[in-house]
């Protein structure tokens, strides 16, 4: 059962990517980092339900097999279909947001990163509904830069995603999407909070690419 | 085997023969080259020859499957130059139902009334009715911010990529008073006149080109274009065989689609130098996207079609 189970999160993982791949002809652009096997920390912008699965189906498959995206518990499990989808084809970090939980998410995620494996996370916490290019981030990201300092927190842009699947729409567009990986940063000694959170956030905006509608 | 598969089997050895030569020669140029040193010329023309060999073998095949196959190949290329397009045009939410339906219903059905040769309605459905109709769907949403933009850009894509490319296959339906199935070498004729006319005006520009046509915009030059349309022209001669043109009508036809689809590159080299890209996508390595493969015969389709259809229908 269990081995069928672990067989068709492989199929499912497989169509995932295909589908991504010929709807919007997802590619990963490489800057300033190199696509290897190594311990990192994903962090991009979330704009759409949709970034989380585009990041993961532009990763080569030698990293896909080792990357944990971080992911709220209470989308994952709302449903049989996606308890499945979420820990299973995707490999998810469920984490519990809500404050009377016992279960502390940095605690998860630093248990995750100690058994080796990379994350995918979302440091605005939130989707960004507005104009700006990012919300205010989370202190997760610091929090898990100072805990585990070697490992490279790589900036990850997705763009054109709220074009292709906005809130509330039901029939993705069908438009090119890049995946752009930046150079990884890391907290600097003595570094504080705010200060790291800033650099984090506009080594990411500055990924997003320029064009001009 | 008909004679129209035959003569599609010699166009494709023929095309692959011209494609060994080149490669040959491209090899030999690269071989000579000081070791150490790349000559981008040479590159980006080796990279051209070896796009070539897939697009010969993708129209070759399509053309031997028959209509079907024909339609199956430009509607995949209709969708991925839509996709292309799209990706750099103004768009707001209020736009998403109207952009849905011009990938999955407009497009389908244009190909499907191109493969049902209903000509009164494939010339008119996206100049009409998507014309009229995607902009109702954009006002429905209530969203007035920029909109004149947006559904003209939106227009703008479905012409190109959806009705100019679909005047390729369209081909197939004009009555040239030939045996029905060898309308399918009109196909072959256009895009293969447009094609060479553009890989030796790149060639004679880089040799002799010294007066830009479109300076700040393109490298072409009046001294490639007209070689280029000149040897457009003789390809179109030696090609008459397959057409009902005869040997001058052939050479004037390649002409004038030559010279429109250069023309037309122009225009997309002004949307990209526009949005500030170098090309429209990444779908063709070393080529940039299907629209940069594709530009000319886009804008020569159409002028083809009614060309022909006034002058031989």
């Amino acid at each position: 059962m269990i081995f069928l189970r672990r067989f068709a999160a492989r199929i499912v993982g497989h169509a995932i990517r295909i589908f991504a791949r010929a709807i919007t002809a997802v590619r990963a652009d490489w800057q300033g980092i190199e696509p290897l096997p190594r311990q990192r920390v994903y962090f991009a912008n979330h704009t759409s339900n949709g970034d989380m699965p585009m990041i993961w189906a532009s990763l080569p498959p030698a990293l896909r097999r080792e990357v944990r995206p971080v992911a709220a518990a209470d989308y994952w499990l709302k449903n049989k279909l996606r308890a499945f989808v979420g820990p299973e084809v995707f490999n998810c970090v469920l984490v519990d947001r809500r404050p009377e939980v016992k279960d502390k998410p940095m605690d998860k995620i630093i248990a995750a990163l100690d058994e080796g494996a990379s994350l995918i996370i979302f440091p605005e916490g939130n989707r960004n509904m507005t104009e700006d290019p990012l919300l205010p981030f989370k202190a997760g990201l610091y929090n898990m830069g100072l805990a585990r300092p070697d490992i490279d927190l790589v900036p990850t842009w997705v763009a054109n995603l709220n074009t292709i699947m906005p809130k509330g729409e039901v029939i993705p567009l069908p438009l090119i999407c890049t995946v752009t990986f930046g150079a990884p940063i890391h907290v600097k000694a003595g570094e504080d909070k705010d200060a790291f959170l800033a650099r984090a956030s506009s080594a990411l905006v500055a990924l997003a690419p320029e064009v001009t509608p | 085997m008909s004679p129209t598969t035959v003569d599609i089997l010699l166009l494709a050895f023929g095309s692959f023969g011209i494609l060994i030569g080149l490669t040959f020669i491209g090899e030999v140029l690269r071989a000579r080259q000081t070791p150490g040193t790349t000559n981008p010329v040479l590159e980006t023309f080796m990279t051209r020859i070896q796009s070539w060999w897939g697009m010969v073998a993708f129209v070759g095949g399509a053309l031997l499957l028959g209509k079907v196959g024909v339609m199956i190949l430009f509607a995949f290329c209709s969708f991925a130059a839509l996709r292309e397009f799209l990706t750099l045009t103004a768009k707001a939410q209020a736009d998403h139902k109207s952009l849905a339906l011009a990938f999955f219903v407009v497009l389908p059905l244009q190909y499907v009334f191109v493969g049902m040769g209903w000509t009164g309605m494939y010339t008119v459905f996206i100049p009409v009715y998507a014309f009229l109709l995607l902009p109702i769907m954009s006002a429905l949403r209530g969203n007035a911010d920029r909109f004149l933009v947006r559904v003209a850009e939106t227009q703008w894509a479905l012409m190109i990529a959806v009705f100019c490319v679909s005047h390729v296959p369209a081909l197939i339906n004009l009555d040239l008073g030939q045996s029905s199935d060898r309308s399918v070498l009109m196909i072959a004729f256009l895009v293969m006149v447009v094609q060479f006319g553009d890989l030796l005006e790149y060639f004679f520009g880089r040799r002799i080109g010294r007066h830009k046509i479109a300076p700040g915009l393109s490298p072409k030059t009046r001294e490639g274009m007209f070689c280029g349309v000149i040897s457009a022209m003789c390809i179109g001669a030696l090609l008459h065989w397959i057409t009902p043109f005869g040997i001058l009508g052939a050479a004037g036809m390649a002409g004038a689609a030559s010279l429109v689809g250069m023309l037309g590159s122009l225009v997309f080299a002004a949307i990209k130098r526009d949005r500030g890209v170098k090309d429209w996508s990444h779908l063709i390595p070393g080529q940039g996207g299907f629209v940069d493969q594709l530009d000319s015969v886009i804008f020569a389709a159409p002028i083809f079609y009614h060309l022909t259809a006034y002058f031989y229908g």
